[in-house]
């Protein structure tokens, strides 16, 4: 008989190697998957997980666009993972991204054609506070009227997507775009263009941005007292409230900091690899980035390695439609696969395995 | 299925994948790529370019090899899945989405020897870049027609995607043409904000029925609307981008069918030639590239006739789907008696002509 028993302590050393053991199952299972679709397994995972950094046809372009996919993810998970730190559960992270985007470009755009230097600076500004102030709204319908965060958070991403759709076929519309919808090309407008910092690299502002929020998130939660103040509420709220925590702030915190971060990841992306504001140019990176927190344990320096994963996946996923001829939904179900694992894995954490006879109670 | 086992074995040959796209070269003269917004699946849109995609492959036997990528999302995601097709050895790459404007523009830049093919686009900046269309307002007219003779309630519900001047100008024909019929006609409009999301199309379809439509009309990709109007009963529906015919003789009466098999094959014939340039073309009924499929016996034989003699009117160009009088909805005068809409006063639409009560979302 095998049956599982709790662990009187959660093992550290589990939880540190349980993604890893969940990225081997996806390998395995996914190679079966693949193999089903008549592709090699051995080969297509290869394509999935080596091909984007050393083959040598696409690796030159696709380990920077590593990076490019990678930095809003990482942005927004930091964000993110310090509320589910104090059990604040934010899941309205692509409005947020999507508004932060929305008021940067607006900013920027309201003084085109100037090739101030100053342009790209506030819309950064912007683009923090539009974020900052669309995780303000479920912040304070908690804090004022106990709602739910996760509810309001969630709505209002539709209505952030609705305002999307209406700036970029009315107030953002480029005036030259023939009727078309969507915004003016930042690409094409160098003052408010968030370029690569050094070319052929990937790096560009948000991907330094990532890393300084990855450096900062590591700091304030180890070794600051908001960080403290952040993990006590959310391991024991009762301990807290009697350690002179303020509940409340630490809400307006937790949602004000994620959706800052959002935001900024929403305005580089705009102004960067997306170029413009138009219905589509959110792609889904704020939900998307509540997967990579939780692969990354919550842990800033696990975010960054989960960022990177998941970007892997999803340019090595690409490379395996496009030699392969693997179909996307494939790619998708083996993405999904790695989330799955993880959470199966995670039982460990808290049970062990038990093998031989139960003991039966008489 | 060859094209998977051609790369497998390719792979298997080049056992560090050194050069895929080179090694695959040597054995067909050009390769052509395609990047799809949903899947070939969709039963629409990107089912036809799929469908054409094979009869083209098929044409050349062996001489051309196709690659191609679906769901590929109008983001930052478009830029770098053409790229990598570009890196990968195609020849020749057909954007097939609106929202893939800029980026193939983007990434014919850093290819000059890869030519580009942009469907539905008017941006050509620079040489190898070609953009194609289909004039759709033409087969929109027919259904105006049958659409206006056929309806009890009077009332027209239209399931709109993006509003870019393609679809205007579908809804603005479909109008004309029905109200010319039925002076008490009235258009119902839903804008989706999306080409494909039989969810959203399929809910969009019930909502204009429940309202009293008992003629749906869709200008989005999937068969979603189909089923739904099916399940409605009473309902006739028009399949879009493709035949639909599994929906046939009711609620589907009638469709209109995107064939690019003879332009894909010109094409790619004029890249092995060595003579391809970059050009804009748009065509309809009398080239072939827009077909209207078979007239169901739900429709009255009086009104199948008028229907197929303005399709041999258009055809022949002796008939011009916007012929005036047609005054624009804020009263203004568009086209006199007799006159025909220009070209450029098509392709830039934006607004809808007298009796639409609805506004142009901006």
């Amino acid at each position: 008989m095998i049956s599982l028993e709790k662990r009187q302590q959660p093992s550290q050393v589990i939880t540190a190697i349980t993604p890893l053991i969940a990225v081997a199952l996806t390998m395995i299972v996914g190679g079966i998957l693949f193999s089903f679709y008549g592709a090699d397994p051995v080969e297509s995972i290869r394509v999935i997980f080596w091909d984007p950094m050393f083959n040598q046809q696409f690796a030159g372009f696709t380990r920077p666009q590593l990076l490019v996919k990678a930095g809003p993810l990482i942005l927004i998970a930091i964000g993110l993972s310090i509320g589910f730190r104090a059990g604040i559960w934010n899941i309205g992270a692509e409005g947020q991204y999507i508004v932060g985007a929305i008021c940067g470009a607006g900013a920027g755009l309201a003084f085109y054609p100037s090739e101030s230097p100053l342009i790209f600076p506030l819309m950064i500004l912007c683009g923090a506070l539009g974020g900052l102030a669309w995780a303000m709204i479920p912040a304070f319908l908690k804090v004022r009227f106990g709602t739910n965060e996760i509810l309001v958070s969630l709505m209002l991403v539709y209505v952030a997507q609705n305002i999307l759709i209406s700036v970029s076929t009315g107030l953002l519309r480029n005036p030259e775009g023939m009727g078309f919808p969507g915004s003016r090309n930042f690409k094409q407008w160098d003052a408010a263009h968030n370029a690569e910092i050094i070319a052929n690299t990937g790096m560009h502002w948000g991907v330094v941005a990532a890393f300084i929020a990855v450096i900062g998130a590591y700091v304030m939660m180890a070794r600051h007292i908001q960080g403290f103040n952040i993990r006590l509420s959310g391991e024991a709220p009762r301990a807290a409230r009697f350690a002179g925590v303020n509940p409340g702030r630490v809400v307006f915190l937790c949602l004000g900091l994620a959706g800052l971060l959002a935001g900024l990841a929403g305005l580089f992306e705009v102004t960067g690899p997306a170029g413009q504001v138009s219905g589509q140019f959110n792609a889904g990176y704020g939900f998307t980035a509540i997967i990579v927190a939780f692969l990354g344990r919550l842990h800033p320096i696990g975010i960054l390695l989960a960022g990177l994963l998941m970007a892997l996946t999803y340019i090595g996923g690409e490379l395996a439609q496009l030699m392969l001829g693997l179909p996307g939904a494939a790619i998708q179900l083996f993405q999904g696969m790695l989330l799955f694992f993880l959470l199966a894995t995670d039982v460990f954490t808290n049970y062990r395995l038990r093998f031989g006879k139960r003991e039966v109670l008489s | 299925m060859k094209r998977r086992t051609l790369l497998t074995t390719t792979a298997a040959a080049t056992a560090m994948a050194l050069s895929f796209g080179s090694a695959a070269l040597a054995e067909a003269e050009v390769t052509a790529g395609f990047i799809y917004i949903g899947p070939p699946g969709d039963g629409g849109w990107t089912y036809e370019h799929d469908q054409a995609r094979q009869k083209m492959e098929a044409h050349f036997d062996g001489k051309v090899k196709t690659v191609y990528q679906e769901n590929v999302p109008e983001s930052a995601d478009a830029e770098r899945a053409i790229t990598q097709m570009a890196l990968s050895g195609a020849d020749i790459i057909f954007t097939t989405s609106f929202g893939y404007m800029d980026p193939t523009n983007a990434v014919a830049a850093k290819f000059p020897n890869v030519k580009f093919e942009h469907a539905t686009g008017y941006k050509r900046e620079h040489p190898n870049v070609t953009t194609y269309s289909a004039r759709f307002y033409e087969g929109r007219a027919i259904q105006g027609h049958i659409a206006g003779k056929m309806t009890k309630t009077n009332k027209i519900g239209y399931i709109a995607s993006i509003p870019i001047p393609e679809v205007i100008r579908g809804i603005n024909s479909a109008y004309i043409h029905a109200k010319r019929v039925n002076p008490d006609v009235e258009f119902s409009i839903v804008w989706l904000y999306t080409w494909f999301d039989p969810a959203k199309e399929a809910d969009a379809a019930r909502a204009l029925i429940e309202n009293g439509a008992d003629v749906v009309l869709q200008h989005t990709d999937s068969t979603a609307p189909q089923a739904a109007a099916q399940e409605a009963g009473g309902v006739i529906t028009f399949g879009q981008a493709s035949d639909m015919y599994d929906y046939a003789p009711m609620p589907r009466v009638s469709s209109i069918i995107d064939d690019w098999a003879p332009y894909y094959i010109e094409r790619v014939q004029a890249v092995i030639d060595g003579t391809w340039e970059s050009q804009d073309t748009w065509d309809g009924i009398g080239k072939g590239m827009v077909g209207i499929g078979e007239i169901t016996d739900a429709v009255p034989a009086d009104v199948k006739a008028e229907a197929l003699a303005m399709k041999d009117a258009l055809a022949s160009g002796e008939y011009h789907a916007f012929t005036g009088p047609i005054n624009k909805a804020d009263g203004t005068a568009w086209l006199a008696e007799g006159e025909t809409a220009s070209d450029g006063d098509l392709l830039g639409m934006n607004f809808y002509v007298e009796g639409i009560t609805a506004e142009v979302p901006n």
